[in-house]
Parts: C-alpha cells; structure tokens; sequence
C-alpha cells in the first residue's frame, strides 16, 4: 500500500489529517504498552536471551574471571553424571505422569459427559488437587508415603507384604513422585477432554448409530480422532509442566537428594544446585538451555502435528 | 451449540453400577490426602503416628494450630503470601487489560510480531531463565526483597492472549466508533468502555494469578533469605526441615496454607473450571 499523498489539491487535506491522526493511533498504543512491554522485557525476553549468552562463558557468581569458553559448558554435560541422570530421571517422570494421567482421565471424560449434578461434582473432586498449592500437598504426601506410619505401607501390610521405602528407595521413589504427580494433573486434564468431548458435534454421533457403530468402534473411530487437537494439547502441556518438576522433589525427597544414592535427581534441581550451591550460574545456564530445547522441541512437534491434521 | 448426546457415549461393556463404584472410589483416592492432612491436623500428639493408621482423631485437639504459630511466624508467612499475590493480581490485570485491549481493538506497525513474540516466549519455562533474572536483581539490590520475590509474577502472557481474544469477541467496534463520536479520548474509553466490559475474563485471569503466585516456590526459595520475607510456601519448607517428625503442626501449617485457595474453589468452582476449559479451547 502506497503512504504517497495525492497531488490533487482539493482532496489533499483530508488524508492529511487522516494520516496525522493515524500516527495519533500509533503514539497511543505504544504508549499503552509501553509499560506492560517494558517489564515484559525486563523479567522475560531479556533473561531468555541472557541464559542462551551466559551458558557460553564460564561465569562464576563467587569469581570475577569469567572466561568465554564457547560451547564447552555443553560439551561437559554431556559427559556430567549428575546431569545424564537428572536428564534420565525427568524423561521417565514426565512420559509416566503424562501416559498415566492421559490414560485415566480419557475414560473419566467419557463417564462424566453428561451433565448432571453428580458429573458437577466429581468434576469439582477431581479437579481439587489442581489448584491446590504444591508445597502443603507435597508434605500430606510425604506422610501418606511414610515408612512406619504411612497409608501405603499399612495397605501393604493388609495384604501381608513388606513395607516399602516409598521415599529413599532409589528404584521406587521416581514412582513414588509419578503417583503424586499424575493425582495432581488429572483434573486439569479431565476437565479439557471434557471440553472436547462436549465440542463434539452430535450430528456425529447420530451419524455414526445409523451406521450402527457403538461402544469401543465409536469411540475408536469418532470420538478418538476429532478429540486429536485437544488430546495434543494435553499431552504437550502435560509434558511440558513434567520437564519442570521440582517443587515435590524438593520437598519430599531433600535429605536424599544430595545423599550418595540421588534419589531422584531431576533437571530443576541439578540447575539449582549447579545455579546456587556451586554458584557456576554459565554451566547451569547451559542446562537450562537443554530444558529449553527440549520444551520447545515439543510444542513444534505439536504444532507439526495439529497442522498435518488439518491438512 | 449442539452437544453430543452423551447417552450415545456408553460403551456398554461396564454396567452402570460399576462405573458409578469406579467414580466414586477416585474422587475418594483424589480427597483422601486432603482429608488425611486435615484430620491429622487435629491430632494429639499421641494419635498423630499409630498403627494402624487411624483416618479420625479420638480427642481433637486445636493444639497444633497453637504451637505451629507458637514454633515460627506464620501469621507473618501468611501476610506475606497474601500481600505478594493480591500485588501480583492487580499488577497482571491492568497489563492483561493494558495489551489486551490494545491488540484487540487497535492497527499499529509491529503488533502481529510483539504479539507473537508475548505468545512464544510464555513457552520458555520460567526455570531456564530464573539464572540471569537472579543476576540481573543484584546490582539493583532487589534480592532479598519484597519487589524482587513478585517481580516475575507481575506479568502473564497467557492473561494478554485471553483479554485480547475476550475483548476482541465482545467489544463491538461501533460502541467504540460512538464513543469517539462522542469526543471520548481513546484512554476514557480503555477505561470506562472496554475495561468494564471484560469483566469475566478479569476475574478468571486474577483467579489464575492469585493462585500462581499463592503456590510460588522455587524463585522465593532463590531470592528470600530473610525469614521476614518467606511466603507460606517458603515457611512450611522451612519449617518441615526443622520438624519433620512433628506431623501434627505440619499439617496444621499446611491446612493454613492450602485453605484459602480451597475455600476461593468453593465460592469461584465454576469460574475456575470455565477458565481452564477456555484454556484448551483457544491452546
């Protein structure tokens, strides 16, 4: 589009002021946003791009000598146990909390589509654990997991076996946190197939009893495939939230979590102690660019696959 | 718009009962920890750790709610937790309203890229930039300090996207071309025309901030070495490493902290849930 004025005179003034009072426009948005750009700037976008900057130096908070070692910072994670085993640890918790979660909440969904006062309410039971705060919930927890007086382990004993070291075994305690996390995303997750669910057109349905498919081919054939996008969304979300596991961690399992056998060791926390007990804020920047990789590696994968769908 | 009928949905292969029992025995299993945590609350000391474990408490008592407040300051704590997420509710809804309206309802050079640039980066996992936000507070002296801790809470991408699309769908242009028939100001009318009428979305979007900034846990954790300073989160960490065998004031503290988002669930249920739906609807 052409911003030339017209060389006819008596036309010319009107788009002039037309033209003034567009740059108007212009100076009033900026200056809207000028304040909600500024911070956005300051607490999100300038820090993005630090952490990307900072994992290429050596950057020690305790130290003044700050080197630029390029790539190094990941050349090292890559041979870095503790890291491996963190990167390890989070995949296992993040694709068992999502798979679980999913899986349990797609019946739920279907159980709850009608709505009824009792659908309401099971909705609202489920979906308590959602906006409940971590930390309390992580201490609740930690008690139900408790070795001599825990609820897990008296069930244990109903059915005369041993009890379980919820918390400290190495093996179990990943499983331990799978559980808490899958009670806690479920309801979230219900609630959005619910939604989906509900957007399905029932000319669909009344479509399909014509053909005469019912029960499992229904939902196998109908719901399953028009559910794709939500179901996409959940799972990327879900996972997304996983990679970020750390407030449970810390606060079920500290104690173990520098003792030799690393109970569980996952992402966050190898950065924050990397960040905040050994203050190298460069190679934990590094890692938090992996997380960041990997984050974003799946929401194009999502992305990738919503688009083919409507292709 | 036409719902699917739901009775089509039975799959026929569970009898009705059995998935009313199966309904029933998970939001059972989805309450039992707060459950748990609050009748264990109310235990004497001797009840707290028996076997069996015991769901009841014999002798209630209001002991432990006395001695948690007695052992730290979470009367303090709590201020702390309610002053942070009410600075960061208010802060969340002017920007949400600020941007929302702006994208929603104006032309200007740049706004599909700053707007896109908003959306993305809300991808980016506070975790991975919590590092250089950390170093960038030093020289400013904001560690250890109230602005430092709610910073990062004060701005919420997903709070612009969900004004811009509310205010986009439910704002008429012509309200706004009458206004300024009218001789309003473009600002009067942010203020007084479009900023009442997104009232809904407000409410769901202060809902989500409260809430997010109530839970805050690691960049307090980071950021507030000052007990002064500590958030309920923040307290009931602490204060777990010092008792972690006193279960009873644990649970009280606990109950302190997950009541208030419990008690705005039971008065806001449907909102909340709205909300979230709305959430996978536009995701």
């Amino acid at each position: 589009m052409s911003r030339t004025l017209p060389v006819t005179a008596p036309a010319a003034r009107a788009p002039a002021r037309r033209v003034s009072r567009r740059w108007g426009t212009y100076v009033y948005c900026f200056l809207v946003l000028l304040p909600v750009l500024a911070l956005f700037a300051y607490i999100r976008l300038f820090p993005i791009a630090r952490s990307v900057v900072l994992s290429l130096y050596n950057w020690n908070l305790a130290s003044s000598h700050r080197p630029f070692v390029g790539l190094a910072n990941y050349a090292r994670l890559s041979s870095d146990e503790n890291f491996l085993l963190a990167l390890k640890n989070t995949t296992l918790y993040s694709i068992s909390t999502v798979l679980c979660s999913t899986v349990l909440a797609l019946p739920l969904a279907l159980a709850l589509t009608r709505a009824t006062w009792s659908s309401t309410l099971y909705q609202a039971l489920y979906f308590l654990p959602v906006i409940t705060p971590m930390v309390p919930m992580a201490i609740a927890w930690k008690w139900i997991y408790d070795y001599n007086y825990g609820i897990f382990n008296y069930l244990l004993s109903l059915a005369h076996l041993p009890a379980v070291g919820w918390l400290v075994s190495a093996g179990v305690a990943l499983w331990a946190l799978v559980i808490m996390g899958v009670w806690k995303i479920l309801g979230y997750n219900l609630i959005l197939f619910l939604v989906g669910i509900r957007n399905i057109p029932a000319v669909y349905f009344e479509a399909s009893s014509i053909d005469g498919a019912a029960g499992w081919a229904r939902f196998r054939f109908i719901t399953l495939p028009l559910l794709k996008p939500i179901l996409l969304y959940v799972l990327v979300t879900a996972t997304i939230q996983a990679y970020n596991v750390f407030t449970q961690v810390y606060v079920m399992t500290l104690g173990s979590q520098s003792a030799p056998g690393q109970a569980v060791r996952v992402l966050v926390y190898d950065i924050y102690e990397n960040g905040f007990h050994f203050f190298r804020m460069g190679y934990a920047s590094a890692e938090a660019v992996v997380l960041t990789l990997i984050v974003l590696g799946l929401t194009v994968i999502q992305f990738g696959a919503v688009r083919g769908e409507e292709a | 718009m036409r719902r699917a009928a739901p009775s089509l949905h039975r799959t026929g292969w569970l009898p009705e009962a059995a998935v009313q029992a199966l309904l029933a025995l998970g939001a059972a299993i989805m309450v039992l920890p707060m459950v748990w945590m609050l009748a264990t609350s109310f235990k004497p000391p001797t009840e707290v750790a028996v076997w069996p474990p015991r769901l009841l408490p014999h002798a209630p008592t209001l002991a432990n709610y006395w001695g948690v407040f007695a052992a730290a300051p979470f009367g303090r704590f709590f201020l702390n937790s309610v002053g942070l997420s009410a600075a960061a509710t208010v802060c969340v809804i002017i920007t949400s309203v600020l941007a929302g309206a702006i994208f929603a309802k104006y032309r200007f050079p740049g706004r599909t890229v700053l707007f896109v640039c908003i959306l993305t980066t809300a991808i980016v996992p506070f975790e991975s930039y919590m590092i250089p936000l950390y170093i960038q507070l030093i020289p400013i002296h904001w560690i250890n300090t109230y602005q430092g801790i709610v910073l990062p809470y004060l701005i919420m991408s997903f709070g612009i996207f969900l004004l811009r699309q509310h205010i986009g769908s439910t704002v008429p242009n012509e309200l706004l071309e009458a206004a300024r028939a009218d001789g309003a100001s473009e600002w009067w009318i942010l203020v007084r025309v479009i900023a009442p009428l997104s009232t809904s979305a407000v409410s769901a979007i202060g809902i989500f901030a409260f809430i997010q900034t109530w839970a805050a846990f690691i960049w307090p954790l980071l950021i507030a070495n000052d007990q002064r300073l500590f958030n309920m989160e923040l307290g009931l960490t602490a204060f777990q490493f010092r008792f972690s065998t006193d279960y009873g004031k644990l649970m009280a503290g606990s109950v302190l902290s997950v009541a208030p988002m419990l008690v705005a669930f039971l008065l806001l249920r449907r909102r909340i849930i709205e909300s979230v739906a709305l959430t996978g609807v536009k995701g």
